[in-house]
């Protein structure tokens, strides 16, 4: 009789929300998150996240007082962290895109609960990553009009068309109005709810503001769902795009090791594999801090931990396809930058790169790593680091090897690119706590929308 | 629930949003017209040590300007002209002026006075001035009327747009070689249409691309 009990789809779809939650505990348990004082170890990482990225801006304003020579960059490696860095945040973004845009759109219901902070990552990965091209222009302030094809008075001349440089500037400007756009109208009821339970006026003012006079009727809904999916369908385009453009910086040039046609792909698994190992670092974090494990399920975390599983191995195949390519294309430039990878002076990179990106996530075989805290996230922690060392192993590789032995470098970084990129560590923590701490970390409404569905079969409604 | 809102709030807040936007705007462009080198830089007159007049001495006694400046049809750097060069005149002209007491020091001691330069471009930027005198882009193009100016300033912004304009459409400051240091010289006949057949002639195709002036 026992048995009987246990609806089977109970048994192949865990519920998604557990610990009998009801609309009203799910709206008070998300909301009292930004109304109460939060944890103390928030305070804690706050106290490490904003003297990173005080130390961020310090290092900016010692470049721009200086030039970008302060950076390691040197001839023949004239790409060095700036890039990697730039390319690495790019792509942690695209957890939060493919989550909110591509399986909104697969009905995948598991995204509710990690959507909200996913995409709210993805905004601050995205400012992140655009410092570095910014500032490796030396002048930000005069970007405006270097990156944009913007009428000018200075420079009077137009940017290069066909470089895909200023195709990366258009990729990934849209990519942040795109995903911030979206993002704001995921939270437009929920600032609503916050708006509605304040009690301070001006708390109230300013998720009035905010909410845009929602009301939560009918006629609204609709036409919010509608918004919602226009902007899935006009972001889900954008996760194979952006990273695409960002390859073609690489791969558009004549340079052994990056001129070839798997890149586009490549990137973007390795995207979405990074993307999802940093909210895979984050939620386990975030929902053992605020004890939200009843709305990030353990479900939850194994299905972020498969699509590691499957982009991961995506990425390690890649690998092993630019060696067999440039072995089959028998042509010794191409051979010798690979076998100099796996071997020369960054053969430490490259297998540091190998070991975190391909043999890590190969763990995620077996449902005991994939269902324990402590093992993704150690393994997380391992592909947010290999996936920082493969942009770095695939632009310094290439460069310090130049076809003239007597122009043969080493890339060394100095004291402003390792406080730059810690420092952009500490800015996206900021940003990120200061998220957690005053919007709502998970779409109420979106949550309630697969409760509903929950509460039904519990109660043995057909559908 | 009582409303938050007045009813005209949401014009107020349209009326701000609009206001800081015409504000931002046009915040930027009074502050980009006044950073713009015609502003910033035109006109920059720096105190040189010696009140020396290029007025006096190239206009009015008419010393050629090759005469002190005798680098810039030879090198890639324009050189202020040492101290020996005032004093093959000064030995002898007004030998006791107290304005050359810095002069007469810097010959004595071998020290260089300190002029300040006045036409300054950024380390950026790789500027060859013999091939510009050699084609025949006169002195007074860059510096404008120089045997005019008791004191020495900047009369052009010295920007990219400003020498991208004369890249591109050069002939009406190409002149013959021979009239290049004669400031006042003035053409029988249209300048430009000089200045192109002697593009012609001497095959003179200024560059504009990025690597001619940045390596």
């Amino acid at each position: 009789m026992a048995d009987l009990a246990i609806d089977p789809r109970t048994e192949l779809n865990p519920p998604l929300v557990t610990g009998g939650a009801t609309y009203s505990s799910v709206t008070d348990q998300i909301s009292a998150i930004t109304e109460g004082k939060p944890p103390k170890q928030w305070y804690v990482v706050m106290g490490v996240a904003i003297p990173l990225a005080m130390m961020l801006f310090g290092c900016l304003a010692y470049l721009v007082a200086n030039g970008i020579g302060v950076w390691g960059n040197n001839s023949p490696v004239g790409w060095g962290w700036d890039i990697t860095n730039f390319v690495w945040w790019i792509g942690i973004g695209h957890a939060g895109t493919l989550i909110s845009a591509i399986l909104f759109l697969f009905r995948q219901k598991w995204r509710t609960s990690i959507n909200r902070a996913a995409e709210a990552m993805t905004l601050f990965a995205v400012a992140c990553a655009g410092i570095y091209p910014l500032f490796h222009t030396g002048r930000p302030w005069r970007a405006i009009y270097w990156l944009f094809p913007m009428p000018n008075e200075l420079l009077t001349m137009w940017q290069n068309f066909r470089s895909p440089l200023m195709w990366d500037v258009f990729a990934v400007s849209t990519y942040a109005t795109v995903s911030a756009l979206f993002w704001f109208v995921g939270l437009v009821p929920d600032l609503a709810t916050l708006r509605d339970r304040a009690t301070n006026p001006v708390r109230k003012t300013i998720f009035g503001i905010l909410s845009l006079g929602w009301r939560g009727s009918a006629s609204q809904w609709r036409h919010y769902e509608l918004a919602y999916l226009i902007l899935a369908g006009l972001s889900t385009p954008l996760v194979l795009s952006v990273h695409s453009i960002v390859s073609f910086d690489f791969a558009t040039s004549l340079m052994p090791g990056w001129h070839t046609t798997i890149f586009p792909p490549y990137f973007v698994a390795g995207a979405v594999f990074s993307g999802f190992a940093m909210v895979v670092t984050l939620m386990t974090l975030a929902r053992w801090v605020y004890g939200l494990e009843n709305l990030i399920t353990i479900k939850h975390l194994e299905n972020m931990c498969k699509v590691m599983l499957a982009t991961g191995t995506i990425v390690g195949f890649a690998y092993g396809t630019e060696f067999f390519i440039a072995w089959y294309s028998a042509n010794q430039y191409e051979r010798f930058i690979f076998l100099n990878r796996a071997f020369g002076p960054y053969a430490w990179a490259y297998w540091t790169m190998i070991s975190c990106n391909v043999i890590a996530p190969q763990f995620f075989w077996f449902k005991k790593f994939r269902t324990s805290i402590p093992a993704m996230f150690t393994l997380s922690i391992f592909i947010n680091i290999g996936m920082w060392f493969e942009r770095f192993v695939i632009i310094a590789t290439s460069l310090h090897r130049d076809f003239l032995p007597s122009s043969w470098g080493y890339f060394q970084p100095t004291w402003v690119d390792i406080g730059t990129f810690v420092g952009t560590m500490g800015l996206f923590l900021t940003l990120f706590l200061l998220f957690l701490r005053f919007l709502p970390a998970i779409a109420i409404s979106e949550v309630k929308g697969v409760l509903h569905h929950q509460i039904n079969t519990e109660k043995g409604v057909a559908h | 629930m009582s409303a938050i809102f007045s009813k005209q709030f949401d014009t107020k807040l349209r009326l701000a949003a609009g206001a800081i936007v015409l504000t931002l705007g046009a915040g930027g462009a009074v502050l980009g017209y006044l950073l713009h080198p015609k502003q910033l830089d035109t006109g920059y007159t720096p105190v040189q040590p010696v009140a020396y007049s290029h007025k006096l001495h190239a206009g009015n006694l008419g010393i050629d300007c090759l005469y002190c400046h005798y680098t810039v049809d030879k090198s890639n750097y324009a050189a202020v002209p040492m101290t020996e060069t005032c004093m093959n005149c000064h030995v002898r002209v007004r030998e006791k002026s107290p304005k050359l007491q810095l002069v007469r020091e810097s010959y004595a001691t071998g020290q260089p006075v300190p002029w300040v330069k006045v036409h300054r471009l950024p380390d950026y930027v790789y500027f060859n001035h013999q091939a510009h005198v050699k084609v025949g882009v006169s002195c007074v193009s860059c510096h404008g009327r120089v045997d005019q100016m008791a004191e020495v300033r900047q009369v052009q912004p010295l920007s990219m747009a400003w020498c991208l304009e004369c890249h591109r459409n050069p002939a009406a400051n190409i002149r013959p070689a021979e009239y290049v240091t004669k400031l006042d010289w003035k053409p029988e006949g249209d300048p430009a249409e000089i200045g192109a057949k002697l593009m012609k002639a001497k095959g003179i195709k200024p560059p504009d691309n990025c690597s001619a002036c940045h390596r």
